[in-house]
């Protein structure tokens, strides 16, 4: 198939056909940033953080397959308040201290709030009461910090296996359940998968941690999307 | 929201319930194990258990092939179904805004006084539970509620009483008092008008070819009635081109809307017209399979339909050829949903038609090229499918002489709240709100709500507005607010209550940002609230537009159609005085951990 040919933020460029807006901009340098993305499975469009205006429209990057000739803007201020906004309302509405997280340093949300140079959200806290749950012998499951991205639903750990992680309830009350009997045998490799799914430190692994010291984890090295950036920054 | 509607068998007050897994079998045998019916089955297992328990929901899931948690997100997701039990009787009292205005709370407190438990729980003896669900579409004849899948309107103390009454000596549900559902259909146009032989409509559209029929409603100008809008010989015409195994006609009668119930008193009135259409559509868009989706607050009805559907197929206008057409084989199924007002988007109507979480999809691919089980589907209003057999029998022509240029035909109209006479209008398009106010005797109006809580509150220097697409929009109802009214807390705080419980909870601003925006308007509400709070919740109004769906993108629209039409109220309750309230109480914020620690606290004063 021949190539299509797309706007973004005012330049053209060209695209293989068939792929989502937020593969074709990082394919060509542009970051946007994303919270419930994950490479390799579904996308979903929950988050909303990569909200673009795509042909006018504030469409997810995540979700929308670029066509040919579509005019796309990732950057313009009002995108980036939307962004930074939904970031401070995941900060608001759970129970995130990273100075004790596991995650800290390596954690996406932690990672676009330094993007968005959040001091403090601009809403009051909810401090909701939630729960951790250590049943599974390898797996904690810490609600206080999930940001309900539903990753670790949409992201099979094996091949075909039914859902282990589901959400329950609805509205304000919805949170990630995990079947208790068909985890219990968990072992080392699939802790570790699905604690790299989580993009926060909500699935965090047992009997382990903190084996790379927080000063050098992901992002304190290397600030969220700086990858696709410096590349963007080459072509 | 894990709560429910118990059944008329058997019903239990331990943790486990006390069905016998032979009746279980016995549905999932009747659904053949089939996941894409787990909500026909979780509701059999309600009506007959008055819960879904543990035990059930291991058994279901075995059935079906799902895990146990599996089973579990499609059950906690519906507000009628519940993992816990909830009595030999389930009553469910109506908590919207207008039941809230006929005196809702009186018989709320006579309720609980009678039966003697609160809401969200159940009787010691376990026989009764008490419960609250959004708008159960009898906004004109509150307050009401559903107790065993039946109605009970016009409550009054007195009727409570005998109705609790009548649960405590055990007496069927049919005989507690008598139930009385009434259509108020107070003014016919075009639609409600019995003028047509329905029969003669589809055995025209067979005559034409599925193009043509098309077309023809294409000329009538017909759009969704819905809400949206949308062209219906466009959808037809997009959803009769995409390619599948089989397509589906899918009616929306889910009808969640806060103060919207003329699609009611379509079903009960006239739900041949409603049938008559959607064989129609099924013919234009090659179909052979029509599913309508009702609403679980209205399974009352589903004897009376499924009576309807039998002689329909008795009558040659239903099953195999059709109208005699050779060929055209259609029948129609009903599909109740569980409780759960976002199930009337379309793409969430079509997950929990397949069994899910009523969680809208991602957009592309539309409904029309991939909607149930990847189909293409046409989803269409009770209303629309309505208008689409009157336009069969009396012709595209005939239609567009009815109500605007760009509004052809007429709107039914479900008015409520602050009226004389509350009911079902049909008026054709370019009515204005004062039209409509003469008509149903509406003095002294502080406010109107059309189109519900996601739509629009207007001022009296609005109401020489008209009702159209190109004027104001409505998916069918309006709601009359009187003078006397406290309009922030009697209306805008219970419609954004309203939103955050009926939030699917997938994207984040619907989720987080609508408990923001509830305690944003409480801070107002008790005197706190500064400049620039009000400044703060128009500026939230984009990220809100970022949500996935229609329910997401106007969850903020009671507050912010409030603030733009009636700034005053809001103003007139800000401290002025300054610009920055604290709410904090050190007093109550130490008081938990100094009980703890058994300390006296040091507020460090004087």
């Amino acid at each position: 198939m021949s190539k299509i040919l797309i706007n973004i933020n005012g330049k053209d460029y060209s695209a293989e056909p068939g792929k989502m807006v937020l593969e074709v901009a990082k394919d060509n340098g542009v970051y946007i940033p994303t919270l419930c993305h994950l490479e390799g499975i579904k996308p979903q469009g929950s988050c909303r953080v990569c909200t673009c205006k795509i042909d006018g429209r504030n469409m997810t990057a995540c979700t929308t397959p670029a066509t040919h000739r579509m005019v796309i803007e990732t950057n313009t201020d009002e995108l980036e308040k939307i962004r930074a906004t939904i970031v401070e309302l995941l900060f608001a509405e759970g129970n995130h201290f990273c100075p004790a997280c596991e995650r800290s340093g390596s954690c996406e949300l932690q990672a676009l709030a330094y993007r968005y140079k959040m001091m403090v959200p601009q809403f009051p806290y909810i401090f909701p009461a939630k729960d951790v749950d250590a049943r599974n012998p390898k797996i904690m499951i810490d609600h206080n910090r999930c940001i309900l991205c539903k990753r670790c639903i949409r992201r099979k750990l094996e091949k075909d296996n039914p859902s282990w992680f589901v959400f329950k309830n609805r509205g304000d009350k919805v949170q990630i359940n995990i079947d208790h009997e068909l985890t219990a045998d968990f072992d080392d490799e699939l802790a570790q998968k699905a604690m790299d799914t989580c993009p926060v430190g909500a699935i965090i692994r047992k009997e382990k941690g903190f084996d790379v010291p927080i000063g050098s984890r992901k992002y304190d090295k290397t600030p969220i999307g700086s990858d696709i950036e410096n590349k963007g920054a080459t072509l | 929201m894990d709560n429910t509607q118990s059944g008329k068998s058997g019903f239990s007050n331990s943790d486990n319930c006390t069905c016998d897994c032979k009746s279980l079998d016995k549905i999932l045998d009747s659904y053949n194990n089939d996941p894409v019916r787990l909500m026909d089955i979780l509701i059999e297992v309600q009506t007959q258990c008055g819960c879904v328990s543990d035990m059930a929901v291991k058994t279901i899931a075995e059935a079906i092939g799902y895990s146990k948690v599996d089973v579990e997100q499609t059950l906690s997701f519906y507000h009628f179904l519940s993992q816990t039990p909830t009595g030999k009787y389930a009553v469910y009292l109506n908590d919207s805004a207008v039941a809230e205005m006929m005196g809702r709370d009186e018989i709320a407190k006579a309720f609980v006084e009678e039966i003697g438990c609160e809401f969200d729980s159940v009787s010691e003896d376990g026989k009764i539970g008490l419960f609250s669900t959004s708008c159960i579409g009898m906004n004109d004849q509150e307050p009401s509620a559903i107790i065993n899948q039946r109605v009970f309107t016009k409550l009054t103390k007195e009727k409570v009483a005998k109705i609790v009454k009548g649960m405590k000596n055990d007496l069927e549900v049919e005989d507690l008092v008598g139930t009385d559902v009434m259509s108020n259909i107070l003014k016919q146009g075009p639609i409600l008008t019995k003028d047509s032989n329905l029969g003669e409509a589809v055995k025209k559209a067979v005559t034409m070819s599925p193009e043509d029929v098309i077309e023809e409603i294409k000329q009538s100008n017909l759009r969704g009635r819905g809400g949206a809008g949308f062209p219906t010989a466009m959808k037809w015409r997009f959803c009769r081109n995409a390619e599948g195994e089989k397509h589906y006609v899918f009616c929306n009668a889910d009808e969640g809307e806060p103060g919207t119930f003329k699609d009611r008193v379509i079903l009960t009135d006239r739900p041949q017209l409603l049938f008559a259409g959607m064989t129609i559509a099924g013919y234009a868009i090659g179909s052979d399979e029509g599913i309508l989706y009702l609403r679980y607050e209205y399974k009352y009805m589903e004897e009376y339909l499924e009576g309807v559907l039998t002689k329909l197929r008795e009558e040659g206008l239903l099953g195999k050829d059709v109208a005699g057409e050779k060929g055209f084989n259609f029948d129609i199924r009903i599909q109740f949903g569980g409780g759960a007002y976002i199930c009337g988007e379309e793409s969430a109507l079509l997950e929990s038609a397949e069994g899910k979480r009523g969680e809208p999809r991602d957009r592309p691919p539309f409904p029309v090229v991939k909607g149930y089980l990847q189909q293409p589907t046409s989803v269409n209003n009770v209303e629309t499918l309505c208008a689409v057999a009157k336009i069969m029998h009396k012709g595209a022509k005939w239609y567009r002489s009815l109500g605007t240029l760009e509004s052809t035909g007429s709107k039914l109209i479900s008015v409520s709240g602050d009226c004389a006479k509350p009911g079902v209008y049909e008026v054709e398009w370019g009515f204005t709100v004062n039209d409509i106010l003469e008509l149903v005797g509406a003095k002294n109006v502080q406010a109107v709500q059309v189109g519900g809580p996601s739509g629009n509150c207007i001022a009296p220097n609005e109401f020489n507005r008209k009702l159209a697409y190109e004027d104001l929009s409505t998916g069918g109802s309006l709601i009359v607010i009187g003078e006397e009214r406290d309009l922030l807390k009697d209306i805008v705080l219970n419609f954004t209550e309203f939103f955050i419980e009926e939030s699917c909870g997938s994207c984040v601003p619907c989720r987080a940002m609508t408990v923001q925006y509830k305690n944003k308007l409480e801070k107002i509400l008790r005197g706190n609230g500064v400049a620039e709070d009000i400044d703060q919740m128009l500026s939230w109004e984009n990220v809100m537009i970022s949500n996935r769906c229609g329910l997401g993108q106007t969850a903020a629209n009671p507050i912010l159609s409030t603030i733009k039409n009636f700034r005053e109220l809001y103003e007139d309750k800000l401290n002025k005085d300054t610009d920055f309230v604290s709410e904090f109480d050190l007093e109550v914020a130490v008081q938990e951990s100094c009980k703890t620690a058994n300390r006296v606290p040091n507020l460090g004063g004087e």
